[in-house]
């Protein structure tokens, strides 16, 4: 059983290897090529050698940005799609969890539900537009639905694992010590699988805000993805680049919300222990 | 048979065609400490979880106290919760966190409660399992090699709580190891177990508490060594029994440290 996202697994970040003298002497670099290359953005758009056309200056992605936020209309779309993301992810949430304790702690659960598991989730989500819209029409349940799909398998899976990756030694010994089922559940089996569920979590949420890009443009009346493709129809390309702006912020949003809760719930680990020594 | 805390007959345990015990009888008294010996493979594992109930017997009857607990070789402590909880897990009553706290107090772990696994010492870790088992008062306490993985002179200090704790609470014993100094230390019975059998029985009469210099010692631990079958004078490696090479860890200390 492989997990699809070994990359999220979660390893400490390590220091990159860099001779201490060299690092010194070269990191402003670091520091100093956004901001240049912002300013040659701004350059090239000024002189016209980028025409209005492809890309909008920065000067006018800013300006229409607090535009768009002093008469609302950006906080309107952003709660909209924050609203499907919320609703797509509770589902997700409650069904991929669900069959994944299902599967995960029974047999039977486990022959009934993997194997369909398995096989759908190699199907493309967003192949799965044309048949939402026929089944569930072009109002908020298929961008929900797809948001929801989407983000089941990541978090069915890694739970699955997690149950079954629990040390099968401490589960002896809450056998040992008499342990209820329920208990072992409780307290050994789903916090023993909660590290490898939360970088299902994590996953899933990614995927989220990406199909939901993909949703937004079908037959939307709001939200950052209609906001954009509305944008596109009248080639105000500012607006479009302030809908990827806004996308971008998301997906660092979500991963330092993801972080925070990893610390606060995984406090136990070796890692986060010795961090707050 | 009253005073009898462990009685085992007839015991037998097959995997596959591996006969792991082999027509096992063991008797322990209430309060007897009773060690058991024997090589990697000789059936000492088997033979624990039999009476832990944590395997069943392809034959024979095993009788054992319903309050038993097991101390591992590893602690077994779930890192998700601190020393306190691990010891209260599945209590029940109003007094169980009193008694986990005066627990973890027998154990010299006071200072300790809120830690998590993974900051406490090999030894600190061993001694809240120790605690985990003692707050459930059992009358037949299994340790299996808890003090495999500790260092000497932690075990040391271990060897003295096990003994302590042993008398204050009127336990039955049944310590595995293949530490033959261990055994005598501790036990007032050592069993050698080979090849699903056991193979020698031998009672221990020091006075206690015991020490490795009293003259009696070196005649027990000969008498058990070479019940394992293994020679002081001249240890030998048999060709035709790889399986029979000898295992470091059965060497006396003072040969194994000098």
């Amino acid at each position: 059983m492989q997990i699809s996202a070994p990359a999220l697994l979660d390893v400490p970040t390590a220091k990159p290897m860099v001779a201490p003298q060299r690092r010194r002497s070269t990191q402003w670099l670091r520091v100093l090529s956004p901001p240049v290359l912002l300013v040659l953005w701004q350059i090239g758009c000024s002189t016209g050698f980028i025409s209005s056309r492809t890309l909008a200056a920065p000067s006018q992605v800013i300006s229409s940005f607090i535009a768009l936020t002093a008469d609302g209309a950006l906080q309107h779309h952003l709660l909209v799609s924050l609203g499907r993301v919320a609703k797509g992810m509770s589902i997700a949430l409650l069904l991929g969890g669900g069959l994944a304790l299902l599967s995960g702690l029974s047999r039977t659960g486990e022959y009934v539900i993997d194997a369909p598991m398995q096989m759908l989730r190699t199907l493309p989500v967003l192949a799965l537009i044309p048949f939402f819209i026929i089944w569930f029409g072009i109002g908020e349940v298929p961008k929900v639905a797809l948001v929801a799909v989407a983000a089941i398998f990541p978090i069915y899976l890694t739970l699955y694992s997690g149950i079954r990756g629990v040390d099968p030694k401490l589960v002896e010994l809450a056998k040992v010590i008499g342990l209820s089922r329920g208990a072992l559940i409780r307290h050994v089996i789903l916090p023993g699988a909660l590290p490898t569920a939360l970088v299902g979590v994590r996953y899933s949420l990614g995927i989220s805000w990406l199909i939901l890009v993909a949703a937004e443009q079908v037959n939307a009346t709001s939200g950052i993805g209609y906001l954009m493709n509305d944008a596109r129809d009248f080639m105000r390309i500012d607006i479009m680049v302030v809908g990827l702006l806004i996308y971008a912020l998301l997906g660092l949003a979500v991963d330092i919300l993801v972080r925070w809760l990893e610390r606060r719930l995984l406090a136990w680990r070796p890692s986060f222990v010795n961090a707050a020594a | 048979m009253s005073n009898r805390a462990v009685n085992v007959r007839g015991v037998s345990r097959l995997f596959g065609k591996t006969l792991a015990l082999d027509n096992v009888d063991l008797g322990i008294d209430s309060g007897e400490f009773v060690a058991l010996l024997g090589r990697s493979g000789s059936g000492k594992s088997t033979l624990l979880r039999t009476l832990a109930g944590l395997d069943a017997p392809s034959a024979g009857s095993v009788h054992v106290p319903d309050e038993r607990m097991v101390v591992f070789q590893e602690p077994r402590l779930l890192p998700w919760k601190t020393a306190i909880q691990n010891v209260e897990l599945g209590l029940r009553g109003e007094r169980a966190a009193d008694h986990a706290r005066s627990a973890m107090a027998e154990v010299g772990l006071e200072h300790r409660l809120h830690a998590y696994p993974a900051t406490l010492s090999g030894g600190e870790a061993q001694r809240a399992a120790l605690a985990r088992a003692l707050v459930r008062d059992p009358k037949l306490l299994l340790l299996d090699e808890p003090f495999a993985a500790l260092d000497a002179l932690t075990r040391m200090r271990m060897h003295a709580l096990i003994e302590s704790l042993w008398k204050r609470h009127h336990l039955s014993v049944l310590l595995i190891t293949h530490d033959v100094d261990e055994a005598i230390l501790l036990a007032d019975r050592a069993l050698v177990l080979d090849k699903g059998r056991i193979i020698a029985s031998v009672s221990i009469d020091l006075p206690r508490p015991r020490e490795l210099s009293h003259p009696g010692f070196l005649n027990l631990r000969k008498q058990l060594l070479s019940a394992i079958g293994v020679d002081i004078q001249a240890p030998t490696f048999d060709a035709a029994d790889p399986q029979g090479a000898p295992d470091s860890t059965l060497l006396p200390r003072s040969i194994v440290m000098a």
